[in-house]
């Protein structure tokens, strides 16, 4: 068993730092191109957090959709519009550095108040084991989103027509 | 296991990376691509507190699913508006696009 413990922390501190590098990435590069690749990373490693915590199907949905959808189409948009790439000049705003320092003193706080709530952690056997059988998740899931959660469930898929009509009468070459 | 904290932690500093990308950039991709990295520092809160709080329910893969569902949408939206308005005015740097300013 501390084998395991050991395996899972380091796992965690890789993924971390596949996260959090490829968010900073993000941030911190000039090229915008090499945004959206440091985002498809940081997508990565969420990803593998994921699949850490014992939720294969949503670390699948992950992949699936932030890497192979989102991504994507962020590299088509960079790609599409490519009038500030052309350029070297800085990515940065007038304000970045109240920004810097406001988003500091954000994480600041809350690693200081999450740290002193008493979070009402499962029991040690509740937490042992997964909750369902990595093999049925995925049909657990499927029976409550169409029980339980019908109605969010039936929402998002008109949400999901409506944003796709959307972006095909926004992005449509207009003739004139 | 790993204690709850250090992923809490986690998803605070992604969220406070994203939160400083939508905050300091000029370009409106660069913007989206904050808002997303705050989105998947939500989601990983969800599945972790799902995960070391209420093992036994499903509630909080759904929520997440639900956010990915979303966030997909606003993101598709959004960069169709980006690309209309690159083709309308040649730029999408924020500083720049200020027709509805006072």
């Amino acid at each position: 068993m501390p084998v395991f413990q050991i395996v899972h922390v380091i796992v965690f501190l890789i993924l971390t730092v596949l996260t959090l590098g490829g968010a900073l990435g993000v941030v911190l590069s000039r090229n915008l191109f090499h945004s959206a690749l440091f985002l498809v990373l940081s997508f990565a490693g969420v990803v593998g957090y994921y699949a850490l915590l014992d939720a294969g199907f949503l670390a699948a949905v992950q992949l699936l959709i932030y890497i192979g959808a989102i991504a994507v189409l962020i590299l088509f948009a960079v790609m599409l519009t490519r009038g500030l790439m052309a350029k070297r000049q800085t990515q940065r705003n007038q304000q970045w550095l109240i920004a810097g320092l406001v988003a500091l003193l954000i994480f600041i706080v809350l690693a200081v108040v999450l740290w002193q709530v008493d979070w009402p952690v499962a029991t040690e056997q509740a937490l042992a084991s997964p909750s369902v059988a990595i093999s049925e998740e995925g049909s657990q899931l499927g029976q409550e989103l169409l029980s339980t959660y019908v109605i969010p469930f039936e929402v998002a898929s008109v949400l999901l027509l409506v944003a796709l009509i959307g972006a095909v009468i926004l992005a449509r070459e207009t003739e004139s | 296991m790993i204690p709850l904290y250090w992923w809490l932690i986690v998803a605070a500093a992604l969220f406070c990376i994203g939160l400083y990308a939508v905050l300091s950039r000029k370009n409106a991709i660069a913007i989206l691509m904050g808002v997303e990295l705050m989105l998947n520092a939500v989601n990983l809160n969800l599945i972790a507190f799902w995960r070391y709080v209420t093992p036994q329910a499903l509630t909080g893969q759904v929520f997440a699913i639900f956010v990915i569902t979303v966030a997909a949408a606003e993101a598709a939206v959004g960069l169709a508006i980006f690309i209309s308005v690159y083709r309308k005015h040649g730029t999408i740097d924020v500083e720049k696009l200020d027709i509805m300013r006072w």
